[in-house]
């Protein structure tokens, strides 16, 4: 679900292939039929953006029919625990949870936490310092639990406060005919696909659910992967071989760009950004954002280690390990919010590495308006993409007459960049398996490396600076900026940077896992998740055993953090007592005779030699505070979370809430769109009317977004290469043919979709791949649209994103592509001033709104 | 299907002991995801030129078709199809619903495979046949097209001289000249990479191998058992193509397994080796010949009287 897999992971998806040959049922659920469903035993279409309905249907399912895995989720979810009293629910509150605070559009979440764990929350500080999901981030390792034991529990899951209860009350409207009546699914699909499901999950079967940004381009998307975590622990499917969730990754190294991140609001291996109020107070900043209890007890050693390997012989007890160096989060500084703040001329400056916002980012028209508003603008990548020409003759507003390239002051470096073949390094996948790829050629010409471009930059900056005696330069002087260079153009060793991640004891010996990093700086690490990596002084990632050399789970290919773990909580794979499920799904047990966790091949995710039966002293700490029967040992209760008390802005369980856009309305409360979603305010930006209001019929259809296994995301390294670009030519609208006859469209010939932020020309697909929806008694139209095509390029054509809206989930200000509303009309669109004229035609009809929520623009000035 | 046919004309018996097995694809449309990543390894491989021909609206297709410029292609079929409803189930009941009332998710009524809602997505990667009885091969008057120690077909670049004789001779519209200077291309079966024991562009880049690449008995022996399991799966229609020795090629060096009959996926249906019938013709003509030369001599010599 939320994943065109085929298309998008054509190499992954051969182990699908396989799993089918050995007899897997494949079921795709997705609003179009695309290449997966091709494949797939089965497809079932739904409306855009009512995953968490239908996944709320198979919840229903499951837990009406008594179709859990009892004694897992028993022993290894918080199902028994039992919440506050205060506690309430949607279905109680008509679409709001306990905690909800008009005024500032957000939640107070002490509501949701354990009965008698008052006031422990790290949650809730969003008032201080004005972003919340930094904020939320810390409070996502979790609450302060004595010994990690939840306070109150009924292990027979019948106190009617106990999450399992809870769960059965909140998903009980989700019956097969109410899904159907939000989704468009019948209702007999949705139970013959959740009994699906519950056939293949048990003891001696597992079921995986794989996702991707069909789900997380969404106001609801961290929501939707929370229901389907629900599933899958209350199937038993986490934690056990076969099983999971897998979150299908958009490029090659996503995943490693998020565990080392490029991400603004945290540090490598998910440690939190620290934020003004931990000041240079490491000891604070390790208090406010580590519990106690569970593998997240050890943040002081994580972030001793990082900050030794980043500040290394200048890093000292005494100056807290230079913690004060670090800079600190003081707002919202996502994607979407520096446009904001560049538009409003507080963000003066902009480096797009590997990205091309023009084409890529939702309301393409807001991002260039952002661009001209900068002093300056960097672009590193392959081919001169839009991002870097915005100003030129073919961007839109310049092409329509309403600006003149030379009222543009922005200065604009484009920098060429090195490809994946011209420089080493490793790519992370979904399995967080990294794997080593060697350089095979130099790049050419100008082309540098990343690595190269960061490390001259960061090393000319510090040649500069390197007598200043500003207390503001201090923490680069402080860097351990020394990588040794080979060849022709000075290249920064990767495998340096490699060892630096791994760490280092005292003696420069490499450490070999994270559990022997310490807090009193005898340790660095530069990423406490990578820890071992490079054990024994081997590049683990460039292991290259083949699989017919070692059994199936081929640990000795590759490298996978934390510790090589294949599956993570495996110890889920054994039974509260430690023997395996089944015979046919044993993968990590207890061998009591020499009391000792052990596996077919993989590293059991649990303490080496905890015994099941353990139960933690008091006083207990860290990984000592993990009960012996409870698999999920970053949390700090060791459970499994059917309930989430921590961690989310917009509810502790996952509710059906409309699109900000939606041609319907939500049938089951007053509060029909996520009340904590994100929008941005500005011109370029009006939002359409929904379902009920007045001018919601100007914008009839649903616009959904996706891409084509024929190009790369926004085209950089499609659209100029030949043999990619003949495959997928033109834009297209893809349409149902009873679409096609109520609009007049033909077949091949041109069609213009419209919204109130841009309108755009597509050649027209007529198929009977998109299928129109009964919902709730009347016929939803899709539109599909693929976004690949920009001004540039050997293939040229208007980019999707200039239809779409920014308006985003607030857990992840992500933005939700993948359905908005529109109007389709044959023919193409106006050229000049009167594409415009067209669209303020349409502002009116639609009695569009500007509307401002969580826009933060205040905090600091960037720059 | 084991001791099946494989000679062709000369090979291996011009080829001696150097002759090879002889080499081939097995196409599994059945797993086929229309990546095209075939069709880019082959022209990355080959150096085929680009043939940018804009928005075709024939489905994800916009190559068209086997050309000089595209060694590979890839089909896409869309078909409308009432394959959810139940013939056996009360009139209208869908698959699912029948499963549903009999608790039956999940088990044989519901296994649609390649279909979906009322319709299916049908791909297949195409790709020259390299024909037992080539009759490219016997028109050639060059030598440029050729059999290889591989039992492929291939034609010498630097021999071709552009004649175009092969291009109506191919039974599949394989052969097509390029518009520069009219010599022929087509798939080499990457004859050099093969000399090198490695694996055509194409196969290796095939993700879910549906593009399999072997010794041609090993194939056919492969996809007769991909064909049983399929069957016995309930896709009755599904079928191999080009694997019968007795068909009008004497059987492909590249066959294919196919969910259709070979029209839907614009092939045709019955291929015929062009110049099987040459010598018989040629007899006719030969005779009719003869017959209008008798006639003409007699009505001569019967005008001098």
């Amino acid at each position: 679900m939320g994943s065109n897999m085929a298309e998008q992971h054509p190499v992954g998806f051969q182990w699908v292939v396989e799993a089918k040959e050995r007899g897997a049922q494949v079921i795709h659920v997705d609003p179009r039929y695309t290449r997966t469903s091709a494949i797939a035993d089965r497809h079932v279409a739904l409306r855009p953006g009512t995953d968490i309905a239908f996944l709320g249907g198979i919840i229903n399912h499951i837990l009406s029919t008594g179709s859990e895995f009892r004694e897992y989720v028993q022993h290894f979810t918080n199902a028994p625990v039992i919440l506050k009293e205060e506690f309430r629910d949607t279905e109680q509150l008509d679409g709001l949870f306990s905690g909800w605070q008009a005024d500032d559009g957000l939640y107070k979440v002490e509501s949701w936490g354990y009965r008698g764990t008052e006031g422990e929350l790290t949650a809730g500080k969003s008032e201080q310092s004005g972003d919340v999901s930094g904020d939320q981030a810390h409070g996502a390792h979790g609450m302060k639990l004595p010994h990690g034991e939840p306070p109150e529990v009924d292990i027979e899951l019948e106190h009617p406060m106990c999450v399992f209860q809870v769960l059965k009350r909140h998903f009980a409207r989700y019956t097969p005919e109410e899904v159907e009546r939000i989704c468009g699914v019948p209702a007999q699909r949705l139970t013959a696909v959740a009994q699906a499901l519950c056939d293949n999950s048990g003891p001696d079967r597992t079921a995986a659910i794989c996702y991707a940004v069909g789900w997380t381009q969404h106001t609801t998307g961290v929501q939707t992967i929370r229901a389907a975590s629900i599933i899958q622990l209350l199937l038993g499917n986490i934690g056990r071989p076969g099983g999971g969730i897998l979150a299908l990754r958009g490029h090659a190294n996503i995943q490693g760009s998020t565990d080392i991140p490029t991400l603004y609001d945290i540090l490598p291996g998910y440690i939190p950004m620290p934020h003004p109020e931990s000041g240079d107070d490491l000891d604070r900043f390790v208090d406010d954002n580590g519990p106690d209890t569970g593998a997240w007890g050890g943040l002081d050693t994580y972030m001793t280690s990082l900050l030794k390997a980043w500040f290394g012989d200048a890093a000292t007890e005494d100056n807290h390990f230079g913690f004060g160096w670090i800079p600190k989060i003081d707002g919202d500084h996502s994607h979407y919010a520096a446009l904001t703040r560049m538009i409003d001329g507080r963000c003066k400056g902009f480096f797009a590495v590997g990205q091309n916002p023009v084409v890529g980012s939702a309301n393409a028209r807001m991002v260039r308006k952002a661009l001209r508003s900068l002093e300056w603008l960097v672009v590193r990548d392959l081919t001169e993409v839009e991002t870097a020409t915005f100003w030129r003759s073919d961007a839109p507003e310049i092409e329509d007459g309403e600006l003149r390239t030379e009222d543009i002051a922005t200065e604009v470096f484009f920098l060429p960049a090195a490809a994946h073949t011209e420089k080493a390094g490793s790519f992370t996948n979904t399995q967080r398996l990294l794997q080593w790829r060697h350089k095979a050629l130099e790049p050419p010409a100008d082309c540098r490396s990343e690595s190269w471009f960061m490390y001259h930059l960061g090393r000319r900056i510090r040649e500069r600076l390197a007598d200043s005696p500003l207390e503001r330069d201090r923490p680069l002087r402080a860097l351990t900026w020394d990588y040794p260079t080979e060849g022709p153009q000075d290249e920064p060793d990767p495998e340096a940077v490699l060892q630096e991640i791994n760490g280092r004891h005292a003696d420069g010996s490499f450490v070999a896992k994270y559990q022997d990093l310490k807090a009193d700086g005898s340790t660095t690490c530069g990423s406490w998740i990578h820890a071992g990596i490079y054990a024994d002084g081997v590049n683990q990632a460039a292991r290259r055993k083949p699989h017919t050399e070692q059994n199936w789970i081929a640990p000795q290919w590759g490298w996978a953090w934390p510790s090589n773990r294949r599956i993570l909580y495996n110890r889920a794979s054994a039974k509260p007592d430690g023997t395996p499920w089944s015979e046919r799904k044993k993968y990590v047990w207890w061998d009591a005779d020499a009391r000792q966790w052990t596996s077919l091949g993989d590293d059991p995710d649990f303490v080496g030699d905890r015994p099941p039966d353990y139960e933690p002293p008091e006083d207990a700490k860290g990984m000592d505070a993990i009960r012996g029967h409870t698999p999920f040992i970053v949390h700090p209760d060791g459970l499994g979370w059917l309930f989430a008390p921590s961690g989310l802005v917009d509810g502790p369980l996952p509710t059906h809430y409309e699109p900000h856009e939606s041609p319907a309305a939500n049938p089951l409360y007053a509060t029909g769109v996520n009340p904590t979603r994100q929008l941005l305010d500005d011109e370029t930006n009006p939002f359409h009317r929904s379902d009920g209001e007045a001018g919601a019929e100007a914008f009839p259809f649903v616009l959904t977004t996706y891409r084509l296994t024929e190009h790369h995301t926004a085209g950089g390294m499609s659209r100029t290469v030949a043999y990619l670009s003949e495959l997928q030519p033109e834009p297209f609208v893809e349409v149902s043919p009873e679409l096609a006859q109520l609009r007049g469209l033909e077949h091949a010939g041109w069609a213009t979709i419209v919204t109130a932020r841009s309108a755009i020309e597509a050649r027209v697909m007529v198929t009977d791949r998109i299928t129109p929806l009964t919902v709730d008694g009347r016929v939803v139209h899709q539109v599909g649209l693929p976004y690949h095509w920009g001004p540039n390029g050997l293939v040229k054509g208007d980019a999707a994103n200039e239809l779409l809206a920014q308006v985003l989930d607030l857990n992840t200000h992500i933005s939700e592509y993948k359905s908005a509303t529109c109007d389709v009309r044959p023919g193409r669109r106006p050229r000049g001033p009167a594409r415009l004229a067209l669209v303020e035609e349409y502002r009116r009809r639609g009695h569009v709104v500007r509307e401002s929520r969580h826009d933060s623009r205040g905090g600091a000035e960037d720059g | 299907m084991a001791g099946f046919k494989l000679e062709t004309r000369v090979w291996p018996g011009a080829y001696g002991d150097e002759a090879r097995p002889r080499m081939g694809f097995f196409t599994d449309t059945s797993v086929c995801i229309g990546c095209k990543a075939c069709e880019v390894a082959c022209k990355e491989w080959n150096d085929v030129p680009a043939s940018l021909n804009g928005f075709t609206g024939d489905s994800y297709d916009n190559t068209i078709d086997l050309g000089a410029d595209t060694w590979r292609h890839v089909a896409f079929v869309e078909q409308r199809k009432p394959v959810d409803l139940d013939p056996s189930g009360p009139d209208g009941t869908t698959l699912a619903q029948t499963a549903a009332l009999g608790g039956l998710a999940g088990e044989a009524g519901l296994q649609t495979y390649q279909d979906g809602e009322g319709m299916r997505w049908l791909m297949a990667s195409d790709v020259c046949k390299h024909c037992t009885h080539a009759a490219c091969l016997d028109v050639c008057p060059t030598g440029a097209l050729f059999r290889t120690e591989f039992g492929t077909v291939v034609v010498q670049e630097d021999v071709c001289n552009g004649c175009g004789y092969c291009v109506p001779a191919c039974p599949f519209g394989v052969l097509d000249q390029r518009e520069d200077d009219g010599r022929v291309w087509k798939c080499t079966l990457c004859y050099d990479r093969l000399k090198e024991d490695m694996e055509p562009a194409c196969a290796q880049a095939c993700p879910t191998d549906s593009i399999q690449f072997g010794e041609l008995g090993d194939l056919r022996d492969r996809a007769e058992d991909r064909l049983a399991q399929l069957q016995d799966a309930g896709l009755e229609e599904a079928r191999l193509y080009g694997a019968d020795a007795d068909d009008g090629v004497g059987g492909f060096g590249a066959f294919f397994l196919l969910l259709d009959e070979p029209e839907a996926y614009r092939l045709p249906p019955d291929p015929v080796d062009t110049v099987r019938d040459l010598k018989g013709i040629w007899g006719a003509a030969g005779a009719a010949a003869l017959a209008l030369g008798g006639g003409l001599a007699a009505a001569v010599l019967r005008g001098r009287r």
